[in-house]
């Protein structure tokens, strides 16, 4: 097979995971880990094969066309950027399979997660190594929805539900952003592939519609990667099992909206728009998250904000604009993935293995867990940045890219060093605090995890001291292939883990310094923070939950409002705009047609006919009940199929025949179930106005019909469909063929109406107004009173 | 409905519609008919069998539940839609066979079969309803 079949077939492996999980599981049982982390693996390897070009600085691309006539492909770009995000994702994947095979083992839906979470998996595959836009909205989009099943997996939890659909709301909504901005980009570049799309870095940000797209496509990464304040759902998204926080919360998919803003900083960056917004908001999610993660004391809360403090810092330095600053955002995205999933895989061991993960009652674990708190350890050393891990060489060269001394790099530099102390102190908290100390009673007896448990841990943290140790091979296949593809220009990563004499390493020693601070007095930062956070009160979570409790009283409110119940309502209001269109249109146009014309030699037969509508609309109108009224109507229904006949449409008139038998036969049936009350009681305060809409619309159609005949006949269709109905259809009934043949497509959808239709009425027929309940869950006056 | 001729009338009534409407949907190819109309014609049918023996009388005879029947028309039509596929021509190009029964050149086509199975949803929709409507109304 060619190598675009291949990753073709990579791309897929996710999904054929997913399918074949459950069977395993149910077969294997948790066993069932070794196998499914195959798949990962073998997609580790098949894109290792494309590391000779990347690293040359070339660019794979490849795909398939799927609706060339909307130019819309499935093609993949490959360069230094998604490469490292593909091998982060299928990497951690692979140990992230495994973790979960010891971490649910015995749960009863565990085949279950290993399909969620391998879906997930191949999700965001497609995220990172999307060309087409459509390709990257779908699967964006398919991140949000296999997150929301991952986050409420718990679903017989209320807050794990709760937690789900937060995420789904905001994480989904923001890709209707994110569409909304790649069709502005697309409207003004012409093209639908981000390959493409880097040669109109120039047309784009002179664009006046740049401002709009920027804030659209920011909406959609803003809210998935986290920033304030959007933030609020991902510390509720640490409801989900511990795999889903180490994997999709801290690893993979809170970074792509880092990814995409990374993807578009050769087209959209460098304006002082790009680098006000992502400095602003990414500094203050950054500082934000740090300090809110000191307040928690539930493990895994501690590092959801640190992970969102860490995206922030993302975030700020895509944008900022100075030398180096890329080149740190790329060392510190790979160097975060490796210890934050460390991290969350070693808090979701000491829940697993103790019964609690509230730091406060945890304590002298180090002689039960020693393997735990040796890769703990070390991936505490690397989020503090402590030599000689790759956390180290993050920091160095963030600091190296904020050492300037102009007022903004100063302040962001400020920033910068606060927050990183914070995580610092939180980092240890988490991996030390835990261990020391004297022996605390624990809900379970504390004993060393399994192997399924502690592999996935122990070699991301090998991974961030191997990465660094040999930083030379590490830059080259990584970060310079990576950093190059966000700025568009050939770039070198060099920081090596030996530290050199400077400003860097007098910055990163003082966040050291503070941290060790921060960490001895986090109990009092902690309470501190505490009093102030509950001073304000309001937060973005709570501001969440009104905003959608406002959404659901507005829409109740306005369906109240239009949807009145009332059959007459809707009738009047259908026929006011019916009779609107027709005469307000024309008259603005001014269209109206030339006075009639009335043939002189109409036969008699054909005015006896009219003659017989018309007696039968005149018998409508005066019918005493409402029986005679119906059977009326179908007087001048009969009479209109045969004109219809009169004028050789057999087909139509036959259908019109059958039509208005069964309608009186159905409206009969209707109108014995209802009291057929002997005549009309609307006061006559009534009667006028609906008289005056019943003529402005029979007025209307009339006007309509003499000015479509007025308009000469076009006979093309007419000739195309007497030409071929023989000959292509092999029928002589042309209107049948146009049915059936011609324009069958369409008559599927019309009899798929008709069943729905069917189906519908039937249950409103069946509903009694008796059994009719108020739905309660949709009623936020119900929730409020309750 | 109590008129003692009208009973006796009605099933034989209903056969020959019934009857006549498959007729009216074969031929439809060629001339005035097709599935809609037939459709409608054996709707009419059971209406009628319907407010002369009652309902229960009527979702006995036609056994399978409208609704289903409804179903099996959207799905027949679907699946002669779907057929092109196997012969890699766009969804819902007619193809056309001409088997010789009995010397008999007989001429299929997955047209037909579409037609039949507007026929069903026309049949079954409509008859639900109004077999529904009824029922209701006896009570």
């Amino acid at each position: 097979m060619d190598v675009a079949a291949l990753t073709l077939l990579a791309l897929a492996l996710p999904f054929v995971a997913a399918l074949v999980a459950p069977l395993l599981t149910r077969v294997l049982g948790h066993n069932a880990a070794w196998v499914l982390a195959l798949f990962p693996a073998a997609i580790v390897l098949h894109f290792t094969r494309f590391w000779p070009e990347i690293e040359k600085g070339e660019v794979v691309t490849g795909g398939y066309a799927w609706i060339p006539s909307f130019n819309v492909s499935f093609s993949w770009l490959i360069d230094g950027l998604s490469l490292t995000f593909v091998l982060l994702i299928a990497g951690i994947g692979t140990l992230i399979v495994l973790y979960s095979g010891g971490y649910l083992k015995g749960h009863p839906q565990q085949g279950r997660f290993f399909s969620f979470i391998l879906m997930f998996m191949g999700s965001m595959l497609g995220i990172v190594v999307s060309d087409s836009f459509l390709m990257l909205f779908v699967f964006w989009e398919l991140t949000s929805i296999t997150s929301f099943l991952l986050i409420g997996f718990d679903h017989s939890r209320e807050a794990a539900r709760r937690a789900a659909l937060q995420a789904l709301v905001v994480t989904g909504g923001g890709g209707l952003f994110l569409l909304a901005g790649l069709l502005i980009i697309w409207n003004v570049s012409g093209v639908t592939q981000l390959s493409l799309l880097s040669a109109f870095g120039p047309e784009m940000r002179e664009s006046p519609f740049y401002l709009a797209a920027l804030l659209l496509v920011l909406g959609g990464a803003f809210t998935k990667s986290a920033q304030f304040p959007f933030h609020f759902w991902l510390p509720n998204a640490m409801e989900a099992p511990t795999p889903v926080s180490a994997y999709l919360h801290s690893a993979t998919m809170v970074k792509a909206g880092v990814y995409l803003l990374m993807r578009l900083n050769p087209v959209f960056g460098g304006t002082p728009e790009w680098q006000i917004l992502l400095p602003l908001f990414g500094g203050a999610t950054l500082v934000i998250g740090a300090v809110l993660a000191c307040r928690q004391t539930d493990l895994k809360l501690m590092l959801a904000y640190t992970t969102m403090a860490s995206l922030g810092l993302l975030v700020m330095l895509t944008g900022l604009g100075v030398p180096h600053a890329i080149e740190a955002a790329t060392v510190y995205l790979v160097a975060h993935s490796l210890f934050k999933g460390a991290l969350f895989m070693v808090a979701g061991i000491i829940d697993h293995e103790t019964g609690t993960r509230d730091v406060t009652r945890l304590g002298g674990l180090r002689s039960a867990m020693p393997l735990t708190f040796v890769i703990a350890l070390t991936a505490a050393f690397s989020m503090g940045g402590l030599v000689p891990f790759f956390g180290f060489i993050a920091k160095e060269e963030i600091y190296y890219a904020l050492s300037g001394f102009d007022r903004r790099t100063m302040v962001f530099a400020a920033l910068t060093i606060f927050g990183n102390a914070l995580m610092f102190a939180v980092a240890f908290a988490v991996a030390l605090r835990p261990f020391i100390g004297p022996h605390v009673d624990t809900p379970k007896a504390a004993h060393e995890a399994p192997v399924l448990l502690w592999l996935g841990p122990a070699l991301l943290a090998a991974k961030g001291l191997s990465a660094a140790l040999l930083s030379g091979l590490t830059h080259e296949l990584v970060s310079t292939p990576m950093a190059s593809a966000i700025s568009g220009a050939p770039r070198a990563v060099t920081m090596s883990v030996v530290p050199h004499i400077g400003l860097p390493l007098a910055m990163s020693v003082a966040t050291a310094v503070i941290g060790v601070v921060f960490y001895l007095k986090l109990d009092r930062l902690r309470a501190f923070i505490a009093t102030v956070l509950a001073d304000i009160g309001w937060g973005p979570d709570r501001g969440f939950d009104q905003f959608i409790r406002g959404l659901v009283r507005f829409s109740v409110a306005l369906t109240r409002r239009l949807q009145s119940g009332r059959l007459e309502v809707y009738m009047t209001a259908t026929f006011v705009l019916v009779a609107f269109v027709l005469l307000i249109v024309p008259l603005s146009y001014g269209e109206f047609p030339r006075a009639p014309y009335f043939a002189a030699d109409v036969p008699l037969h054909e005015l006896a006919i009219m003659a017989i509508a018309v007696i039968g609309l005149v018998a409508v109108m005066v019918a005493a009940d409402r029986l005679t009224a119906i059977v009326s109507l179908g007087i001048q229904g009969f009479a209109v199929a045969v004109i219809f006949l009169l004028y050789g449409a057999p087909d139509l008139a036959f259908t019109q025949f059958m039509i208005e038998t069964l309608s009186v036969v159905v409206l009969a049936l209707v109108m014995t179930r209802l009291r057929l009350s002997p005549s009309d009681h609307r006061p006559l305060a009534q009667k006028i106005p609906d008289l005056a809409i019943a003529l402005a619309c029979g007025l209307g159609f009339g006007l309509m019909l003499l000015k479509v005949t007025g308009v000469p006949f076009d006979a093309t269709l007419t000739d195309f469909f007497n030409l071929y109905s023989k000959t292509i259809a092999h029928g002589a009934n042309v209107v049948n063929v146009i049915i059936v043949d011609f324009r069958g497509t369409d008559t599927l959808g019309e009899i798929a109406v008709v069943m729905v239709t069917g189906l519908a009425i039937l249950s409103l027929v069946r509903l009694r107004a008796g059994s009719l309940r108020r739905i309660a869950d949709n009623d936020p006056d119900a929730e409020e009173r309750a | 409905m109590t008129s003692v001729i009208f009973r006796a009338v009605a099933p034989f009534l209903t056969s020959l519609m019934v009857l006549f409407s498959i007729f009216v949907l074969l031929r439809g190819h060629n001339e005035p008919g097709g599935g809609f109309i037939g459709g409608l014609i054996a709707v009419s049918a059971l209406a009628i069998y319907g407010i002369a023996c009652g309902v229960e009388t009527v979702r006995r005879a036609i056994y399978i539940h409208p609704m289903a029947i409804s179903g099996a028309g959207l799905f027949a039509a679907t699946i002669a839609g779907l057929i092109s596929i196997a012969a890699r021509v766009p969804f819902m190009t007619g193809l056309w066979i001409y088997p010789s029964v009995l010397g008999v050149e007989i001429p299929l086509s997955t047209v037909t079969l579409f037609d039949c199975g507007v026929y069903l949803v026309v049949v079954g929709a409509i008859s639900s309803i109004a077999l529904s409507l009824e029922e209701r109304g006896g009570e």
